[in-house]
């Protein structure tokens, strides 16, 4: 699915180099359901469609921004306190992200709690300057955050839209289940269910995949 | 300001409101280390250490530096850069004093900075506006908590190492589900004890 966007947004604007950059970041190499990174958000926030929409805006948001500016610096950046730059660097867009969040959508930060902030320590965001923005340039690594913020988006909504459907029946207000034929199950929109949710998707992925997943890495 | 005790807090943030179980932090490492029940063991008692210690280190940074300045704003920067400092410090402290020790834990020091479960404890005692004596209790129950879930995990993927699974659900798969099932489970303590 990820990869009919990857054309899209890429267009003919960046060569072959940036489409496949695109693909292996958003499907390849799913920051979640293959690399199984940044996942305590993928839990946490995920029991509504609306919630997970927004954190997969947030780390686009970062991880574009992040390596934007630790690709431009990476010729700068002393080889030994370049964790610590990319850690400020993180830090200072979740810390924008956050102070727009609450000045705007004061409720949905209330929702969302500490999992904006703890954007820092998603390792999705710091494994990609680390290994993407360091070796490569500017633009490209812009590419990079944007083919991981979708796969990670794309992957977060679809937990999002199914644990909200079968946990409360309704989705962003539109009642989708019948209460005559379904009654909302709990257990789906509290902790269990995103830990199963999840586990069930990765094995889909597997599944798709084929075999050996490890392979194509 | 709420006037639960440090003691409640400490068995809510253990069993009814687990850092993992119930808020899903620490994941990462939670995947990564819960192989065998030595390496958990080893992993879980130096986050409880660095969670209780940030935690009041942070208690103190946000409440008595923060705040005043009207910097509150800054907390996530400087709560990381506190727990990174932390950490490096536990670790030279550690190799020059108890180079036992230094090695058994060595290789978990640098993975607990990223481990979202102390960050995250840190941000939930400014959120909830906790004292100085609940968060501490919500520190350490927080950790000990982490600790429980992680070498329980451990025990049953070292049984699980011997079961059929079906091919795409190996490794990480089966164990998000049989973590689901230790986090109903640990519903099962709800009505105990609450904190919200």
């Amino acid at each position: 699915m990820a990869d009919s966007k990857g054309s899209m947004t890429c267009g003919g604007m960046c060569g072959g180099k940036g489409i496949e950059t695109f693909k292996e970041g958003a499907w390849a190499n799913n920051p979640i359901a293959i690399q199984v990174l940044g996942i305590c958000s993928a839990l946490a926030v995920t029991s509504k469609l609306s919630n997970s929409l927004v954190m997969g805006v947030a780390l686009l948001f970062v991880c574009v921004g992040s390596n934007l500016f630790v690709s431009l610096l990476r010729n700068r950046t002393p080889h030994r306190i370049r964790m610590i730059a990319e850690v400020a660097i993180i830090a200072t867009f979740v810390i924008l992200f956050d102070q727009i969040l609450k000045a705007f959508f004061p409720a949905m930060s209330k929702q969302l709690g500490p999992y904006v902030g703890l954007i820092i320590t998603n390792c999705i965001v710091m494994g990609r300057a680390e290994a993407f923005a360091l070796q490569n340039p500017p633009l490209l690594s812009m590419i990079d955050g944007v083919a991981n913020g979708v796969g990670y988006g794309v992957v977060l909504a679809a937990i999002g839209f199914f644990r909200e459907l079968f946990g409360t029946g309704e989705v962003m207000g539109y009642k989708l289940l019948s209460e005559s034929w379904y009654t909302p199950n709990q257990v789906i929109s509290s902790a269990p269910g995103a830990f199963i949710a999840l586990g069930i998707l990765i094995a889909i992925f597997n599944a798709v995949k084929g075999p050996d997943p490890e392979e194509s890495k | 300001m709420n006037e639960t005790s440090a003691i409640v807090i400490l068995i809510a943030a253990i069993f009814t409101n687990n850092i993992l179980l119930a808020n899903f932090l620490g994941m990462c490492s939670f995947v990564a280390c819960s192989n065998q029940i030595g390496t958990a063991i080893g992993l879980g008692t130096a986050v409880t250490f660095v969670t209780v210690t940030t935690s009041m280190i942070n208690f103190a940074v946000y409440h008595y530096v923060l705040v005043p300045l009207e910097l509150a704003h800054l907390q996530f920067i400087v709560f990381i850069a506190v727990i990174a400092a932390f950490v490096q410090f536990v670790e030279m402290f550690v190799e020059r004093f108890s180079p036992k020790l230094y090695f058994a834990l060595g290789i978990f020091l640098p993975l607990i900075t990223v481990n979202c479960a102390i960050l995250g404890a840190s941000m939930f005692l400014i959120i909830r506006n906790y004292t100085f004596a609940q968060s501490v209790g919500f520190g350490f129950g927080g950790g000990l908590g982490w600790m429980l879930a992680i070498v329980l995990m451990a025990g049953l993927r070292q049984k699980m190492r011997y079961s059929n699974i079906p091919k795409p659900f190996e490794n990480v798969p089966i164990a998000m589900i049989v973590t689901g099932v230790l986090a109903m489970a640990f519903m099962g303590f709800g009505g105990m004890v609450s904190i919200q």
